[in-house]
């Protein structure tokens, strides 16, 4: 419940609080409201956490207490058994190496790119630009699986099937489009004024870019980067059909071969798919303050 | 439109000369990105295209060359029963899924608004947890919990009585199976959706929701009334993007059937890739890769032309 004075101060500066948008007054009038709300939210993240949890739990079981007819809901006894044996999974490390440099390179890459296109649309127009645009938004309507065909064919012809650099290549096109449009709105707001003093000061075009609207648009930079790199981290098809030998392929391609031919042990599979998930889970965590504004303050500029 | 002109105005006075000349810059700026997209997304749909009016099958993988058929792999595609079965299987999964993630999302995200704060932080933690696990490693934890003998899920269903599902396989009906397809989509595709619509929602101008609130109007009609439409570019965006990856659908139901789906499982893709790679008829697999962006280009048709003019308007 807000009080008066709150609400009243909140549209002078023009902000209201999350409650107020909720129509949190009116629909629900005082403790009993917001308790049923917290109670639906807490529910909610039970339901969408609890799957993680259990993952996170059997990696940490003995044997015994995974294959048991009556789910034990803790890790009581504890062993670290699981992720032993999957590190010791041949190509392991090798693989982690790989994803860990195809979603470098992807990322450094497309953010320079993706920069550098943003500030041409956002700032310039020129002849040609509806037609980036519509290059831009066609490519993303264009579904990844339907392009596996030819990419393998192209990518086999240059001699660039089995290795990192086709699949960096792959992952680059596909992020870009989304990065080009989100930086773009980011670069638009930045305000022209800014850039004009830089150059009446004596800075030439690019370096008003590089120095005044690069840095400003940081929280762009992050939310764009989160993306490209859970794309390049997560993706499977891809990788799985371009990289065929064990040693060159990335992480997620190791983990689903993991099922042998006695069915999936599941106390590795789980400690290993802990530690597959856990990389991007700690890069998010680590800037995810900048991600919730930053993904839709580019998308709702439209 | 305003920041364009503004720079474009001043451009003359910034720049010493005074003749009007060609500005290179932009298309300096656009011209790496625009190589990147063109070769490897604009070109292979192109090769995508021609080869999908080819004969290429094993032998002319390693010739590098196939033979002109014409529209020979789309007559055979579209007369073939199970290919209209895997078309009509594909749209209504995407119906649902997107039906479900879109309506489970708005849910959360007005929720969101509602609850105390630290509930909020909770709340959002959980759903990046869950954006950002790989879709991989999603379809292991969700396959270990769907498992038949020791899965948490037929353990729990059991005890809350819901039937007996001691030693129930969930993938011998195709029917579950693809409940089971799309809880693992609609649980993975929640908190991106949400996430958008929660931070869209707090863009809402204030004074517009006040002024509802003061004339009177319940929660609903706010919702229905005030955010609903000014929030409608961002239910665009993020319908097409659940529809564009959902009728695209592949990991979820490749992975989950242990790489060996049967043909009750194919949907588009998945049928394409056993065409192509399977079974070698990359021809085939092309004319139905054809098909199914044909059918997005039609679905999302609405999506493209909206956004387009959002960006004439900026």
């Amino acid at each position: 419940m807000i009080a008066p004075g709150t609400a009243h101060q909140g549209v002078r500066l023009g902000r209201v609080s999350a409650e107020a948008r909720a129509g949190y007054r009116i629909s629900f009038r005082g403790r009993t409201g917001r308790l049923l709300a917290d109670a639906a939210g807490l529910a909610v993240f039970a339901l969408m956490a609890f799957p993680i949890y259990w993952m996170i739990a059997t990696a940490f079981k003995p044997g015994r207490d995974i294959l048991s007819l009556t789910p034990k809901w803790f890790p009581a006894p504890f062993t670290l058994q699981n992720f032993e044996d999957a590190i010791a999974r041949p190509f392991f490390l090798d693989d982690v190496k790989n994803s860990v440099l195809i979603v470098g390179g992807t990322v450094l890459l497309s953010l320079a790119l993706a920069f550098l296109a943003a500030v041409a649309v956002a700032r310039f127009g020129f002849r040609g630009r509806t037609a980036f645009i519509i290059l831009i938004i066609g490519v993303q309507m264009v579904p990844l699986n339907a392009l596996i065909i030819p990419l393998y064919l192209m990518l086999d012809g240059v001699g660039q099937t089995d290795t990192l650099a086709g699949v960096i290549a792959v992952y680059l096109a596909v992020v870009l489009p989304f990065m080009i449009w989100t930086l773009r709105g980011f670069v638009a707001n930045v305000p022209v004024e800014l850039e004009e003093a830089a150059m009446i000061d004596g800075c030439t075009r690019v370096e008003a870019f590089m120095r005044v609207v690069f840095p400003l648009i940081g929280p762009g930079l992050v939310a764009t980067a989160i993306f490209g790199f859970i794309q390049a981290w997560n993706e499977y098809i891809i990788a799985y059909v371009l990289l065929a030998s064990p040693e060159n392929q990335t992480l997620t391609v190791w983990l689903a071969s993991f099922t042998t031919n006695h069915g999936p042990e599941w106390g590795p599979l789980m400690a290993a798919a802990t530690l597959t998930g856990l990389p991007v889970v700690a890069f998010f965590l680590v800037l995810q303050r900048w991600l919730a504004g930053g993904l839709t303050a580019g998308a709702v500029k439209g | 439109m305003g920041a364009a002109i503004t720079t474009r105005d001043l451009g003359p006075v910034l720049h010493r000369p005074r003749r009007r000349r060609f500005n290179h810059l932009p298309y300096a700026l656009i011209t790496p990105a625009s190589l990147a997209m063109f070769g490897i997304l604009a070109f292979p749909l192109g090769m995508l295209v021609w080869l999908s009016l080819q004969h290429y099958g094993l032998r002319e993988l390693i010739a590098h060359q196939g033979t002109w058929v014409g529209l020979d792999n789309f007559r055979v595609t579209i007369a073939d029963p199970l290919f209209q079965q895997v078309v009509v299987r594909s749209l209504l999964f995407t119906v649902a899924n997107v039906a479900l993630t879109i309506i489970f999302s708005t849910l959360i995200a007005l929720l969101m608004l509602k609850v105390s704060r630290p509930v909020r932080t909770i709340l959002m933690g959980g759903l990046i947890f869950v954006w950002a696990t790989p879709v991989i490693v999603a379809i292991d934890i969700w396959q270990w919990m769907f498992d038949y003998e020791f899965g948490v899920i037929n353990y729990l269903l059991t005890q809350l009585h819901v039937g007996n599902f001691i030693h129930h396989n969930w993938f011998d009906d195709p029917l579950q199976g693809f409940i089971v397809i799309t809880v693992v989509t609609v649980w993975g595709a929640i908190p991106f959706v949400t996430i958008t619509l929660f931070a869209a929602l707090l863009q809402v101008p204030d004074d517009v929701l006040e002024a509802a609130s003061i004339d009177g109007a319940r929660p609903w009609q706010i919702f229905w009334n005030v955010t609903a439409p000014i929030l409608k570019p961002i239910f665009l965006i993020v319908t097409s993007l659940s529809t564009i990856w959902d009728f695209g659908i592949f990991n979820q139901v490749y992975v989950l059937l242990n790489q060996r789906p049967s043909s009750d499982y194919f949907v588009m893709a998945v049928y394409s890739y056993r065409e192509s790679f399977g079974v070698t008829q990359y021809g085939l697999g092309a004319a139905i890769a054809v098909v199914m962006v044909l059918i997005l280009i039609v679905v999302t048709f609405f999506y493209v032309r909206q956004t387009l003019q959002t960006a004439e308007i900026t």
